[in-house]
């Protein structure tokens, strides 16, 4: 190791001669940025502001980085690497910028899921690659805070490499690549509980005799951990397992923060992690679930106190012409997409549908059930690309008190979001659920290619009611024969 | 296409079975509708206005002679004669109490839906007559009470001196329980209640009343919505607080009343002595024996200390215009039930739990009482089932309070631990990184909804800011550094370029 400035110097250096140093920019840069990252943040509340909250993103971004370009071209005339560092440093920027830019254009909107999952497992191999380096670098420190810097390195790797591995996997699971089912491993949760004992042990043994063979086993360690935990866990449940990656993707620049004595890093990082951990918890509340089930893999289903085999009735079906009608005379309509909707890409149509209605005066709005795509607030950017107003798009809270009052309700795709017995039996496995109530609506038309039961298999009492009606076929079809009669 | 008969109620009885806004609710379902000439009069609905509305206007036989009748209380004998065999008769019939009544319409060969046996669960909720009327009793209770007290209701500063609230007990938070807390703490009085089911608590609250517990530890959770009766130690320590409260309050309204049972006796003549002169009682259980001594069905008691006692059992028909049409539509939500083909033609299902709970009498032959229904009103179930089988993720739980409270503090003194033995810089990155979780769960928890995913891009995009430590150690002397931060600068590049690049693409796609 011949040259110890390393990065945490720079920004502790009390250099009270050179007033406006690069240091002292750098460090005044990190403030503003963290303080427009938490504007972009805010921004984010209302659509009016979202779009000026994504230019603060981008401006906090730009000053953190040219800030610290700057602070490592100077560091840089210090040392012989210096221009291959500098071409280096150009590169990275544009090979990376140019593939996320060319990625954000042709991504659809349906395969943003895999994108955000994709863009979380770069963050965690960066953190990987960050505490690394922060053990070859190893710069001389004196006693506590050396083994502190071990510890960092170690708690670095570990989270940066679980981050990774669990998102990779669940790219592969969303982009259907590998099977979605859970994986069931015999003692899952010892291998976990051992994973992460494993890596408590070798973290002390580190701190008190660093060896490079302890981060090598420590990195596989994560590496696989991230893997089984994300494998073990069912598609239905990937919105929670996203937005969870997302929580750890922040908790991993956090402790990079740590690392590098950069409190940027740590506000950025305690930004995102709690940004995700709170998604999570929307997510885990309106799946029914708790947090720790799902974060565990387990999750039977198997409810034995529920009856299966319930005599529900039968269920009407109807025509598109019928329906047709129904929507013609109809004064208001409330529309409750599930993912079904965007599998068939019928999103098109039922915005084709809906500008149709409006124009013939109809209330057309939509009820949108938390979990109804595959990530937090997919189903409105669905909609969004889809040209449906943003206004008329209401989440689950706001409409149900109207659905009452409404006359048709159009279920598309969606069933547990909108299964009665998740309010009114006490014995289904969906008990407590909070759900979409369409069945108190005048008209309920259901469309469904089958009567098969949700990803939580339940029966729904929902197609068996007075008022409900079946529409069975492709959502895509069908909706095409409907405008065709509108 | 059958005929809809609305007939006349007897004397003393202001409401009607069906108003001219439901009368046309009705046509739409494909039947014919004739009223008898005069039936809505008490409830200011004349003949024109049935006929303006599509209904014609008849003689009391000839509306009798109807397909289906239409009623609000049970015929009389005269009356269930003049019922045309094979005919369908809908109305209270309390078929608990009156097994004479049933017998004659089976005698009759007729049908009998009695509205008052409507099950309660949440898909008849928009047919369940005895909460629609409860609602208005408990509402009408109130004003009744206000009427008899000498006082203001609401607290005043006058000029004259100030005036306290009135103080108002009301006994049973159920549908008329509840709808006296709102009617009287809107009036401006301070309201308590009493429950059995401490489940209530809630809703009490929510309509500005206070929940008085009856602390004894077991808990009543109902499961068919009605509450039961309770036990020994409950009723001692409930007495006791009836008798503290009789001594404080000004007015006392008591809805307490358990199905197929005489009413609870909830204020005995002492608790009633105990009470202020011009006190009022309103007894809205008088029917069923009353919670109160000394209450009359149907009458006002003045007690000699001077207290008032109404036992008034026609409080719905008091407000006989609003108890009709809510009466009406929760009898034509029951025939929107009953005619799936909107064609005038009732057809009764046996296997729908509703309709089979509201037949008492199918063709001549009794059917009443029908088999249980279990309801929704409450889960106790769910409890039970949590705790067999830990595996069920039905139930979300929550921690209890004092494991909560363990974990906060286990979470503090773990934190108070590591900055207290921290050397420095550590504590300073504490304080940082916790400030920022604390702004971040209050600035995300403002994002709306529909902006999740937009979020999770902009996240994804910042957390990019990693690339500072890597550019940082891209000009590293050491060669294995340098191309490690090479490559987690350009994955953090790709981050914060593709984040930022689809989060502006996504939200130009949201517009109004």
């Amino acid at each position: 190791m011949g040259a110890l400035e390393s990065s945490k110097e720079p920004i502790l250096t009390n250099d009270t001669s050179a007033l406006l140093s690069a240091e002292s920019l750098a460090g005044a840069a990190y403030i503003v940025a963290a303080l427009l990252f938490i504007f972009s943040l805010a921004g984010l509340s209302k659509h009016e502001t979202a779009r000026s909250g994504v230019a603060y993103g981008i401006a906090g971004m730009s000053i953190a980085l040219l800030s610290t370009a700057w602070l490592a071209l100077q560091n840089a005339f210090t040392n012989s690497q210096a221009a291959l560092g500098i071409a280096l440093l150009l590169s990275a920027v544009t090979i990376g910028g140019t593939i996320g830019i060319r990625r954000a254009r042709v991504v659809q909107m349906t395969g943003m899921p895999e994108l955000i999952a994709l863009l979380h497992s770069f963050v965690g191999l960066a953190a990987v690659l960050v505490a690394w380096n922060g053990h070859l670098e190893d710069p001389s420190l004196p006693g506590a805070l050396k083994d502190i810097h071990h510890a960092e390195v170690f708690i670095g790797v570990f989270i940066g490499a679980v981050t990774f591995t669990g998102s990779i996997i669940a790219y592969l699971k969303l982009s259907a690549r590998i099977q979605s089912k859970p994986l069931v491993l015999p003692g899952k949760n010892f291998l976990n509980l051992g994973a992460l004992s494993t890596f408590v042990g070798l973290t002390v043994w580190y701190v008190l005799d660093p060896q490079l063979w302890m981060l090598v086993t420590v990195t596989a360690v994560a590496l696989a951990l991230g893997w089984h935990l994300v494998a073990s866990i069912g598609g239905g449940d990937m919105p929670v397992v996203v937005s969870m990656l997302n929580s750890y993707s922040g908790w991993a620049a956090a402790a990079a923060g740590f690392l590098l004595n950069n409190d940027l890093l740590i506000v950025t990082g305690a930004l995102v992690g709690s940004s995700g951990a709170y998604l999570s918890y929307i997510m885990c509340k309106a799946m029914n679930r708790s947090f720790i089930s799902v974060i565990a893999g387990g999750f039977g289903i198997t409810a034995s106190a529920f009856k299966a085999d319930l005599n529900l009735g039968e269920h009407r079906e109807i025509s598109t012409e019928d329906t047709a009608e129904l929507l013609r005379n109809a004064s208001s309509v409330v529309i409750t997409p599930g993912y079904g909707m965007a599998v068939a890409q019928a999103q098109h149509h039922v915005a084709d549908l809906t500008r149709k209605l409006r124009e013939r005066d109809v209330d057309v709005r939509f009820g949108i059930h938390p979990v109804a795509g595959r990530l937090p607030g997919h189903m409105n950017v669905l909609l969004a690309e889809a040209k449906v107003p943003y206004d008329i798009v209401l989440e689950m809270d706001e409409i149900n008190d109207e659905l009452s009052e409404t006359e048709v309700v159009l279920v598309i795709g969606a069933n547990d979001t909108v299964n009665p017995a998740a309010a009114e039996d006490p014995g289904s496995p969906l008990a407590g659920m909070p759900v979409l109530r369409v069945w108190e609506a005048g008209n309920v038309v259901i469309f469904k290619r089958s009567m098969a039961s949700g990803y939580a298999g339940v029966p729904n009492p929902l197609f068996f009611r007075d008022n409900s009606q079946m529409l069975f076929g492709d959502a895509k079809e069908r909706m095409e024969e409907i405008l065709q009669r509108i | 296409m059958a005929r809809i008969g609305i007939v006349a109620e007897e004397e003393g009885e202001a409401r009607v079975a069906a108003t001219p806004a439901t009368v046309e609710k009705l046509l739409a379902l494909g039947y014919d509708i004739v009223v008898e000439s005069g039936a809505g009069q008490d409830a200011s609905f004349s003949d024109e206005m049935y006929q303006a509305s599509g209904a014609s206007t008849f003689r009391k036989e000839q509306t009798w002679a109807s397909d289906i009748v239409l009623k609000v209380n049970p015929p009389t004998e005269a009356e269930v004669l003049l019922l045309q065999p094979g005919s369908t008769l809908v109305g209270l019939l309390s078929p608990a109490f009156r097994p004479e009544l049933l017998e004659a319409l089976s005698a009759r060969n007729v049908t009998a839906l009695a509205m008052d046996a409507v099950p309660r669960i949440s898909r008849a909720q928009s047919m369940d007559v005895l909460s629609s009327m409860a609602n208005i009793a408990g509402y009408r209770a109130v004003v009744e009470a206000a009427n008899e007290f000498g006082w203001f209701f609401t607290g005043q500063v006058t000029a004259a001196g100030k005036v306290p609230p009135a103080k108002v007990l009301v006994a049973g938070a159920g549908v008329a329980g509840l709808a006296a807390i709102g009617a009287a703490s809107s009036l401006g009085a301070i309201v308590r209640a009493t429950d059995p089911r401490p489940e209530v608590a809630d809703q009490v609250k929510s309509i500005g009343g206070e929940y008085l517990a009856v602390e004894v530890g077991d808990d009543m959770v109902s499961t068919d919505g009605y509450a039961k009766a309770t036990t020994e130690a409950y009723n001692q320590r409930a007495a006791e607080i009836y008798s503290e409260q009789a001594r404080e309050v000004d007015v006392v309204i008591t809805t307490a009343l358990i199905p197929g049972r005489p009413a609870p006796k909830l204020l005995t003549a002492e608790d009633v002595a105990s009470m202020k002169p011009g006190s009022v009682i309103v007894d809205m259980a008088a029917a069923q024996g009353g919670n109160v001594a000394g209450s009359v069905a149907g009458q006002r008691v003045v007690t000699d200390n001077g207290v008032i006692i109404l036992g008034y059992t026609d409080l719905p028909s008091r407000l006989p215009a609003q108890s009709s049409q809510l009466y009406g539509t929760n009898l034509v939500n029951l025939l929107k039930l009953l005619t799936p083909g909107k064609d005038g033609k009732l057809v009764l299902d046996f296997d729908d739990v509703v309709q089979r709970s509201v037949t008492v009498v199918r063709f001549g032959e009794v059917t009443w009482p029908p088999p249980a229904v279990l309801v929704s009103a409450a889960t106790p179930t769910r409890l039970q089932t949590a705790s067999n089988a830990p595996a069920t993720a039905a139930s979300f739980k929550q921690p209890s309070p004092a494991k909560r409270l363990t974990f906060l503090l286990i979470g503090i003194l773990a934190l108070l631990g590591i900055t207290a033995v921290a050397p420095p810089p550590l504590p300073q990155h504490f304080t940082v990184l916790i400030l920022s979780v604390v702004i971040g769960f209050y600035v995300i928890g403002k994002v709306h909804h529909a902006l999740h995913t937009p979020l999770m891009s902009v996240t994804n995009a910042i957390s990019g800011i990693i690339v500072v430590g890597a550019l940082l150690q891209i000009t590293h002397a050491n060669l294995l550094i340098q191309v490690s931060a090479f490559v987690a600068v350009l994955l953090a590049s790709i981050n914060i370029f593709g984040g930022f690049a689809v989060t502006r693409r996504m939200l130009a796609m949201f517009s109004k």
